[in-house]
């Protein structure tokens, strides 16, 4: 049912894990089945320095946090805001019909992460 | 890798034994059984002998008993038949919150057809309370839809009781046996059903076989119209093959079913035990002991889903299933979990282990061993464990 790339992202995933004092947290719940994706960034200029997530979820939700923070380490902020439910199940070679709906939680996680930075950093 | 399979309330293999009396009748005794000639007669007698095989498991007479493609026919024919039949005396309907989809769906079918439907509820371990029964019977009840056990919790029904009450009203009774017959004594006369579902594939038979027990006198309309098999109730040529194969495996159910039990609630208690003695943060769903259906084990393991579970699981050659809505088709939670109160973040770590004949300790042992693990690595990666953890 799941592509290769997903269970390697199931079983290796990539940035577990939290940011003590991260410039940004997003955490997402999913409406449709009950999950929830968090993602921690740490911004540097506009570059994403670091980026770790925490899913309580199914196999393609684990995968798509864990390749969406492989999508954005080190990238630009206009980079990252530009990966979209779409590209997130791209690049893991595609999900099941029934599962596009837990990418969508990955890619607006991280949008989220990085609107919270932005609120902050007007704050200051 | 080793494989364990502990997926058998999905279903079993088939019994050497019964295949191989398949087998035979595909390719040797091929005949069909409404033929006059001798191939024909052949089929037709072995047809009969695994009417009586089946009959006698559960305590009825042969020709009580109606062939069909499953147990969802089964559960359709009974539902769908008496609302047929009964048409004149009314049209209210009474079931339990945890049927299965077969029934639940079927009645939720009638109810957009106008009958009326009444679902009972179930407590906390996941069982009906006996005076919900009477308070939801009224003159027009013209059927009452109660399984014998739940296939996700292995909660055990009181159908003997609930089936006096439904008798002295009169209402139909009908109860889904799919998970009990084979597996614990089920007697229709001392149940006290007027139609039973069986499937074949739970008890070491092949898919696609199943009948429903049709007390002697109670009317139900057919579903399938166009031939004279089975008296009328079920037209289409016999699926001989499968129906032999069916008698057969209710013939080895009977000889094996009471040391097969024992053997089974031990392991299911070593299973039970060994996850919460590993685990932390485990609940148990369904009642305990002699309620519960000898083969099953349900846990909810907090803060991880069931189907992070089930994937961590099968890499390591182990086959369970999960009540989790990621896991679910519809993305919503088992319909039993719910019904017993669980919430949709308990009922979402859902695992359920079914237990058959050839398992072993050492499968038991195998994952007791690997769980923890598993278990550990999901919750490191869940946002809720850290968050439970703090509050402690
Ligand atoms: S997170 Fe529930 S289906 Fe993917």
């Amino acid at each position: 049912m799941y592509s290769e790339k997903v269970m390697d992202h199931f079983t290796n995933p990539r940035n577990v894990g939290e940011i003590a004092d991260a410039d940004g947290v997003g955490e997402m719940g999913n409406p449709q089945c009950g999950d929830i994706m968090r993602i921690y960034v740490d911004i540097e200029g506009d570059i994403i320095k670091d980026i770790k997530f925490k899913t309580f979820g199914c196999g393609a939700a684990v995968a798509t946090s864990s390749i969406v923070t492989e999508m954005v380490k080190g990238k630009t902020i206009t980079e990252a805001l530009e990966v979209s439910n779409k590209t997130v199940a791209e690049a893991l070679g595609g999900l099941p019909p029934l599962k596009m709906h837990c990418s969508n939680l990955a890619a607006d996680a991280l949008h989220a992460a990085i609107k919270d930075y932005f609120a902050k950093n007007i704050k200051e | 890798m080793r494989k364990i399979y502990l997926d058998h309330s999905a279903t079993t293999p088939v019994d050497e034994e019964v295949a191989e009396i398949i087998r035979i009748y595909y390719t040797e005794k091929y005949g069909n059984p409404s033929s006059i000639h001798s191939f024909g007669r052949e089929a037709k007698k072995a047809l009969e002998e695994a009417r009586l095989r089946v009959a006698s498991l559960i305590g009825a007479k042969p020709e009580e008993i109606i062939f069909t493609s499953g147990g969802t026919e089964a559960d359709n024919l009974a539902i769908l038949g008496v609302a047929g039949a009964g048409q004149s005396k009314g049209g209210h309907l009474i079931i339990s919150a945890i049927e299965h989809h077969a029934v639940l769906e079927t009645a939720e079918y009638l109810a957009k057809m106008g009958y009326e439907l009444t679902i009972l509820p179930v407590n906390a371990e996941g069982i009906v309370e006996l005076d919900s029964v009477g308070k939801a019977l009224r003159p027009d009840t013209i059927l009452v839809s109660v399984m014998h056990a739940n296939n996700e919790v292995g909660a055990i029904q009181p159908i003997e009781e609930i089936g006096r009450i439904v008798r002295e009203h009169g209402a139909v009774f009908h109860v889904d046996a799919v998970q009990t017959v084979g597996k614990i004594p089920v007697d229709v006369e001392k149940l006290g059903v007027d139609l039973l579902t069986m499937s074949a594939h739970k008890i070491y038979g092949p898919k696609g076989v199943g009948a429903l027990y049709i007390r002697k006198g109670v009317r139900i309309s057919s579903l399938l119209h166009g031939g004279s098999q089975e008296k009328k109730r079920r037209s289409g040529t016999e699926n001989t093959p499968g129906i032999i194969g069916f008698g057969k495996a209710c013939q080895l159910a009977a000889q094996r079913m009471t040391e097969e039990a024992e053997k089974l609630k031990k392991l299911r208690d070593m299973l039970l035990n060994g996850i919460v003695e590993r685990i932390d943060c485990v609940k148990i769903n369904g009642p305990l002991g002699d309620l519960r259906l000898p083969n099953n084990v349900n846990v909810s393991i907090n803060f991880v889903e069931g189907e992070s579970l089930l994937l961590s699981l099968d890499m390591l050659g182990i086959a369970a299933s999960s009540g989790s809505a990621c896991t679910s088709g519809s993305l919503d939670p088992s319909h039993v979990l719910l019904a017993m109160g669980l919430s949709h973040e308990v009922a979402h770590g859902s695992l359920r282990f079914s237990l058959g004949r050839q398992n072993t300790v050492e499968d038991i042992d195998h994952v007791l061993e690997h769980l923890p693990e598993i278990v550990e690595r999901l919750r490191a990666m869940s946002p809720l464990y850290h968050q439970a953890a703090k509050k402690k």
